[in-house]
């Protein structure tokens, strides 16, 4: 099987545990408008690998990756989830730590059974959760957030550790109703390891210039680090209600 | 000679250092204490630190605002004794001693060149003394002078060309390390005695070899004469043994400021003195008599000191080396053969002065890193490094199979055992512009000269791969010799008319010499190999059908991303320049080495270089050491990292350099922005208890 890659990073340091190799993927249906990586949205193009070719890449870097391993993002890795689940089961079997970065939305609550196939070869997902409220979401990124915060309870049913990462930008996701209510969410992910949340930067801006786009939000000013980390703050208090009425219901 | 245990030595483990002969190692391996806490016992500076550390906070300031230079002598020739006592404040300093009478008075060292020492003064708005030019003009010849009587018009118009470039023809070679540890350890009149006996059991046959190595033996015995007396000018009697650390860092620095006197190197290199520091200090302490913020002052007023070398330079010199360099290395760390880190509370002492003082990128701390190392000592140097920038690693578990675990770095990499080895430093032939050459048949692309033999050029519109190889390989074969023999002709002179007399005073009587060559160029040469084999090179020629630009027409594989295609063409640029630099005469059976290194030349070299038929263009620098090509490396750094690591340090035996940086965000995360870990069902645990 091939799949189609955009590029790939040798030296990760910010995607999951240790160094990491970083495979991403070519295509992705969301259409976030901080995104990054715009140049990985179209799902024509990219490289067609195999995963042979991918692990030997691996391979030939492996020394580097002390308690690292290989994350998988993109684009939208799991928009190639056949190919995704070949890659990582192969990875598993040389005893590679597999992390997937993920927004989620490719997800089918119905259909879960390919799903359950690829959580069983992924060690870790980093779920970026873009937007709590379903019409805020749709506005944001071009879908609703219904799958993806599925996506979220499925990983918990199954045991697969999450990291979550949430992006605050001035003006709309930074209101305080909404933090709250993303942390109430988050109370009920078992297997929630990490909550990382970042500060809008701008960084992105100069790539839409350089691939001829205009940049959809144009002036947002950056976040400063400090409201972050009182953003951080929200959500944990929803999160702690969250569990405190749940742990009520259960006594 | 007759040995003795000084009574300086008590308490010391005796052994072969003070039984037979000067062995510094022995001394270091039977005595040191290695420490594998981490740093919390460190201390900060003294009020006397503050207080002189003010002082030359201000004086810089004020050669700032200089333009760059506070004072220069230029009356006074700088000898080992040409100075009376400088100081900043008398009273304050634990560590003395300047190169001048005073601080940051730079001295006038004519020996290299008086032509280069006129010219630092002249372009700083000073004025050297005639009466001297006139000596060193007439009566007493310099270094650049014998070497311009011997080069051959082909040797000048390569060096015009810059198609070897760097050489140390007009300024000091450097890169020499005086074992300055034999000072404190046995005393000047022991070091005399020794020489003594090296003089009077050399061999009597005249030959020109006997009579050069008898000649530089009694320079050595005036030497270290002279620096005895450099001692008493500030009130030492430095001929016994130290008898305390204060005493063994004074000592130790008294035979490094001699050195500084009396050569102006390119790189005046200190060596790996924490560890052997740290035993006096140790020493000191069990006795009672040192604390541990009276040893930190002791470090900091030393580094202090090595911050404050300064030498009389002209702005091409300092353009060539981006700044006012003088590589004061100072190897720290690294694991001893029995497998014992050599990691000691000095260690951490001596980059606890980055605290103390401020980051500074002299002395060059260079940490001699080993898997071996203690995990604490590790996570120090990390957090000093991400602190200050300003600590370089060297990879000890390579350097140890060859050098064993007492050698220290000249300048940035050249690895030297420490008293038994120097090295003749070479400067560098470029090797991208050699390929140019191979393309035009010696024809020089900037200047439109011949410089190289005239060979038969590339000839048609498109190069081909195997047509070039060809023709650089008989290219490199050329460069090669000449290359060789303009540093014959360096070192002859060098070591006639300005030997390092102190330097080698404090070496073994005979010492392995290495032959240090070098190369720039070498991603842009394998960019341009792969380009050619890979991808489509048009040739642009000029009236006078010199290929003077390129076209290249599709892609191909660059150096740096892990890819053999092309790193294998690197490797074996390597390995064949070294083999053809290996069938030459040496000097003084000089061992041939080659480095990898250029950290900041390779912008001045890139100026000399024209177009290249990896698409870089005139005067775009040259990638710095083994580094890829700026922006090509495009599989993130351990891929690039990957690529470097595959060149043969057997064949680059002097060092390898890779200029590696990376924004703090791009090594980890920041724990203002990212909260790290967190763990749901602890949190839910401890809300049901009630916790929280």
């Amino acid at each position: 099987m091939t799949g189609y890659i955009h590029s790939t990073e040798s030296f990760g340091t910010v995607d999951g545990p240790g160094i990491r190799f970083v495979i991403f993927f070519q295509g992705c249906p969301m259409r976030c408008l901080y995104c990054h990586n715009p140049d990985t949205w179209s799902v024509k193009g990219g490289t067609p690998r195999t995963a042979e070719s991918l692990l030997e890449e691996y391979d030939s870097v492996k020394e580097f990756m002390k308690n690292g391993g290989l994350t998988c993002t993109g684009g939208e890795p799991m928009l190639q989830l056949d190919f995704l689940t070949e890659l990582f089961e192969k990875a598993k079997e040389k005893g590679i730590h597999t992390c997937l970065d993920t927004s989620g939305v490719t997800f089918i609550p119905g259909k879960p059974e390919k799903f359950l196939r690829l959580a069983q070869c992924t060690d870790l997902v980093m779920l970026d959760i873009k937007h709590i409220d379903r019409e805020e979401h749709k506005k944001l990124v071009g879908h609703y957030n219904d799958n993806i915060l599925a996506f979220a309870e499925f990983l918990s049913e199954n045991g697969v550790p999450i990291w979550i990462r949430h992006v605050v930008v001035p003006g709309i996701t930074d209101k305080e109703e909404y933090l709250y209510r993303l942390g109430e969410f988050l109370s009920r992910l078992k297997t929630l390891k990490a909550l990382d949340v970042l500060p809008y930067h701008t960084m992105g801006k100069s790539k839409y210039e350089q691939l001829g786009m205009e940049y959809p939000l144009g002036d947002t000013p950056p976040l400063e680090k400090e409201k972050a980390v009182m953003a951080r703050e929200i959500i944990m208090k929803g999160l702690k209600d969250g569990l405190r009425r749940r742990i009520g219901q259960w006594k | 000679m007759e040995r003795i245990f000084y009574e300086e030595w008590d308490g010391f483990r005796p052994g072969r250092w003070s039984s037979t002969s000067v062995n510094l190692r022995d001394f270091i391996q039977k005595n040191f204490t290695p420490y594998d806490g981490d740093e919390s016992f460190l201390a900060g500076p003294t009020e006397a630190t503050k207080k002189l550390w003010e002082q030359v906070t201000e004086l810089s300031e004020k050669e700032r605002e200089a333009g760059g230079v506070l004072d220069m002598d230029t009356k006074i020739v700088s000898t080992i004794t040409s100075h009376g006592a400088g100081y900043l404040d008398k009273e304050l300093e634990k560590i003395v001693g300047f190169q001048t009478d005073k601080p940051f008075k730079r001295s006038l060292q004519p020996f290299g060149g008086i032509r280069m020492a006129v010219n630092a003064c002249e372009q700083n708005g000073y004025h050297v003394d005639p009466e001297v030019i006139k000596i060193f003009t007439e009566y007493r010849k310099t270094h650049n002078q014998g070497v311009f009587d011997a080069y051959t018009p082909e040797m000048r118009l390569a060096r015009k060309s810059a198609i070897i470039t760097g050489l140390p023809d007009a300024y000091g070679r450097g890169r020499i390390i005086g074992d300055y540890r034999r000072v404190a350890l046995y005393g000047v009149d022991y070091l005399v005695e020794d020489k003594k006996e090296q003089l009077a059991t050399s061999l009597m046959r005249m030959t020109s070899k006997n009579i050069r190595l008898r000649e530089e033996l009694a320079e050595q015995i005036r030497a270290l004469g002279d620096l005895k007396k450099l001692g008493e000018i500030y009130g030492y009697d430095i001929s016994r043994p130290a008898k305390n650390a204060r005493e063994a860092i004074q000592w130790l620095y008294f035979g490094y400021l001699a050195a500084v006197k009396e050569q102006n190197g390119a790189a005046m290199s200190l060596g790996r003195t924490s560890t052997f520091v740290d035993i006096y200090i140790k020493r000191d302490m069990d006795k009672g008599i040192l604390t541990e913020e009276q040893a930190q002052e002791l470090v900091d007023h030393f580094i202090m000191k090595l911050r404050l070398v300064k030498f009389a330079r002209t702005p091409e010199y300092n353009a060539l080396f981006s700044g006012d360099p003088t590589w004061v290395t100072e190897s720290i760390g690294g694991v001893s053969i029995d497998g014992v880190p050599m990691v000691t509370k000095t260690s951490f002492r001596y980059i606890n002065t980055l605290n103390n003082l401020g980051p500074a990128p002299e002395p060059n701390m260079t940490v001699l890193w080993s898997q071996r190392l203690p995990v604490n000592f590790k996570k120090f140097c990390a957090k000093m490094s991400i602190k200050t920038s300003a600590i370089q690693y060297e990879n000890d578990d390579m350097m140890r199979v060859t050098h064993g675990d007492d050698y220290a770095i000249a300048c940035c990499v050249s690895s030297m055992r420490i008293g038994k080895e120097m090295q003749f430093f070479g400067a560098r032939a470029n090797l991208a512009k050699c390929l140019l050459y191979a393309i035009n048949g010696g024809v020089d692309e900037r200047l439109k000269i011949q410089v190289g033999p005239k060979y038969r050029p590339v000839e048609g519109d498109y190069l081909d791969y195997d047509d070039v190889m060809e023709k650089y390989d008989d290219m490199m074969e050329w460069l090669a010799g000449l290359y060789v023999n303009t540093l014959n002709v360096i070192h002859y002179m060098h070591d006639k008319y300005s030997y390092e007399k102190i330097q080698m005073a404090l070496h073994d009587r005979d010492v392995k010499r290495y032959f240090a060559t070098g190369i720039a160029g070498l991603s842009v040469v394998a960019d341009s190999l792969s380009a050619i084999k890979y991808a489509k090179v048009k040739c642009i020629r000029d009236e006078d059908g010199i290929v003077t630009d390129y076209e290249v027409e599709g892609d191909f594989p660059k150096y740096g991303n892990n890819d053999d295609r092309v790193d294998s063409i690197a490797v074996r640029i390597v390995r064949t320049f070294m083999d053809k630099i290996r069938k030459h005469h040496t000097y003084r059976d000089g061992v041939p080495t080659m480095s990898i290194l250029t950290i900041t030349s390779n912008v001045v070299y890139g100026k000399k270089t024209g177009n290249t038929p990896d698409g870089r263009k005139m005067g775009v620098p040259l990638a710095p050491g083994a580094n890829p090509m700026h922006g090509r490396d495009t599989h993130g750094a351990a891929a690039s990292l990957s690529s470097v690591a595959k060149l043969p340090f057997r064949h680059a035996q002097d060092g390898i350099s890779n200029t590696f940086s990376i924004i703090p965000g791009a090594l980890g995360k920041d724990d203002q922005v990212f909260m790290g870990d967190l763990d749901i069902e602890s949190i839910a645990q401890e809300l049901a208890n009630g916790e929280i």
